[in-house]
């Protein structure tokens, strides 16, 4: 018999979902066509690849000529802040962005101010939230990019881009948004939100791992990601994933279609977790503003235990879930998103990040809040920190 | 990730606790880095009789603690310091790179452990 995990961790990643992997099968297998050729078995591919790229822009409220496939949120987001920096640099060098980004947008952004770029990290409130006027504070007469992500993916906070790409086009400031997290979770529109550009990723909507998309608005003046052939549109050269770009297309309209019925699922496990961790549990804190947060998310810091410990814990009792410790990176410093919203390195190291998904019920809910307290007792019964605090001092 | 061993030490942990007459006491590593571990030692003529620990920390840190308490019970204060990092991290029929660091704590544990009682004897004999 196997053994049940109760999966915790969809931010990380999601299953991929049948209908997705039967819409991709054929172009795993009898439709192996390049799309670059002209015959049958790659015309069918190239077809199946709008068909994407119309899914994908309806989801988004965007023009089909305005969604460019690429192999992920990381790539999209390289391309999107690379390719806006040195394709606009004769108008200044000068990004902002926050201090709670994914890796995917800080690293490529120390690499720019290797080259010379100058970033500003505006640093969050600590709710987890970036207030738009310190970001419009930030801005120079030589602002090229703002970069600022849709929902954080740690503890979920969803951040104002609206307001903050309403401030940046009165300067005529190009701004990108990491929608990774973000898509299928909440209403993603890039008409509305006002960016330039939007990075997503597949398998965060239960759709295949290395695909993703990037969206650039018609007229964005960005250099192409790659050089080599005239993959789309002369933008992003390489042989197309055409199956993941298939699932990637099905996945988003899965997605979409049924995001408030949901949203809203999730929210009420989401409050109920949160709710009873709050209430069952002494010293411990909730990262991430209450409300303002994605329907799945919830990340909490527990005093005087480590995270690592607090996961192989669960993994014991058949929980998946994720931390923002340090140590399963092999670095000693924690998340920089915790230590950004004001957390002391010791109560950071002992966080641990619920990200709920389709599959959760609300018995998993139930059996994560029947097992949470004992072990999180064991492991300071185990902590010379808590011994501290229990013979009365700090 | 981790040997069956270092996981087994981490969910069952040898000599969990504290000892009320402890003789050798101390803590090494700091909260801001994720590792902590307090180790209590009872020497009883030059011999480790019994060891308990208290560790804040991963995975790595706890079964580390753990075994370190482990080798240390029976031994005398010269073969206890010889005890390595190395061979704690061995014991546990290995350690990930990233996590030979817990290893070093545990060494360090037992010395500044040891070091502790060492100490007191000197100023109990110049007393």
């Amino acid at each position: 018999m196997q053994e049940r995990i109760i999966y915790f961790d969809h931010a990380a990643t999601t299953p991929l979902k049948k209908e997705v992997l039967d819409e991709m099968m054929p172009y795993l297998t009898e439709q192996y066509g390049n799309p670059s050729t002209i015959y049958k078995l790659g015309r069918e591919a190239k077809k199946a690849i709008e068909l994407a790229r119309e899914r994908v822009a309806k989801a988004l409220n965007a023009e089909v000529q305005e969604i460019f496939f690429t192999s992920g949120g990381t790539e999209s987001d390289n391309w999107a802040l690379k390719g806006v920096a040195f394709a606009n640099k004769d108008k200044g060098k000068h990004i902002i962005t926050t201090t709670i980004e994914h890796h995917a947008v800080l690293h490529p952004l120390k690499y720019l101010e290797g080259l010379g770029f100058e970033v500003t990290y505006v640093p969050v409130e600590p709710n987890g939230i970036v207030d738009p006027q310190k970001v419009k504070e930030a801005i120079r007469e030589d602002t090229i990019l703002i970069s600022v992500m849709l929902a954080n993916n740690e503890i979920g906070t969803i951040q104002p881009v609206k307001e903050i790409a309403k401030i940046a086009k009165e300067r005529r400031i190009i701004v990108h948004t990491d929608a990774v997290q973000a898509v299928g979770q909440i209403p993603v529109d890039v008409k509305d939100l006002g960016v330039d550009l939007l990075s997503l990723s597949a398998h965060k909507f239960y759709g295949p791992k290395g695909v993703g998309a990037l969206y650039i608005k018609k007229g964005t003046k960005i250099h192409p990601f790659s050089h080599g052939g005239a993959q789309e549109r002369n933008r992003r050269a390489g042989t197309e994933n055409v199956a993941g770009i298939v699932g990637l297309g099905k996945a988003i309209e899965l997605a979409t279609a049924n995001l408030t019925e949901y949203a809203s699922r999730l929210q009420k496990l989401r409050d109920k977790l949160i709710d009873g961790v709050l209430s069952k549990i002494d010293y411990v804190r909730l990262n991430g503003d209450r409300y303002n947060r994605l329907p799945s998310n919830a990340n909490f810091s527990f005093e005087f235990i480590e995270g690592e410990s607090l996961l192989l814990m669960l993994d014991m009792k058949g929980i998946a879930a994720s931390s923002g410790s340090a140590c399963t990176s092999g670095s000693l410093d924690p998340s920089h998103v915790l230590l950004a919203i004001g957390l002391e390195h010791e109560v950071a190291h002992g966080s641990l990040r619920i990200t709920l998904g389709e599959d959760n019920t609300e018995e998993d809910i139930d059996y994560l809040l029947e097992v949470l307290p004992e072990i999180v007792s064991r492991l300071r019964e185990m902590s010379p920190l808590y011994e501290k605090v229990k013979k009365g001092g700090r | 990730m981790y040997s069956e061993k270092v996981l087994e030490h981490f969910m069952n942990p040898r000599n969990v606790g504290e000892i009320e007459d402890a003789n050798g006491v101390a803590q090494v590593g700091n909260p801001k880095c994720g590792d902590i571990m307090k180790m209590y030692l009872k020497i009883e003529n030059g011999i480790i009789v019994d060891a308990k620990f208290k560790t804040f920390g991963c995975g790595a840190a706890v079964a580390t603690s753990s075994m370190a308490t482990e080798m240390v019970k029976g031994k005398t204060i010269e073969e206890a310091l010889q005890i390595t990092n190395k061979a704690v991290a061995e014991a546990l029929d290995g350690l990930p790179p990233n996590k030979l660091h817990c290893s070093v704590l545990a060494e360090e544990a037992i010395k500044a452990a040891i070091e502790d009682y060492l100490s007191k004897q000197k100023q109990q004999t110049q007393n």
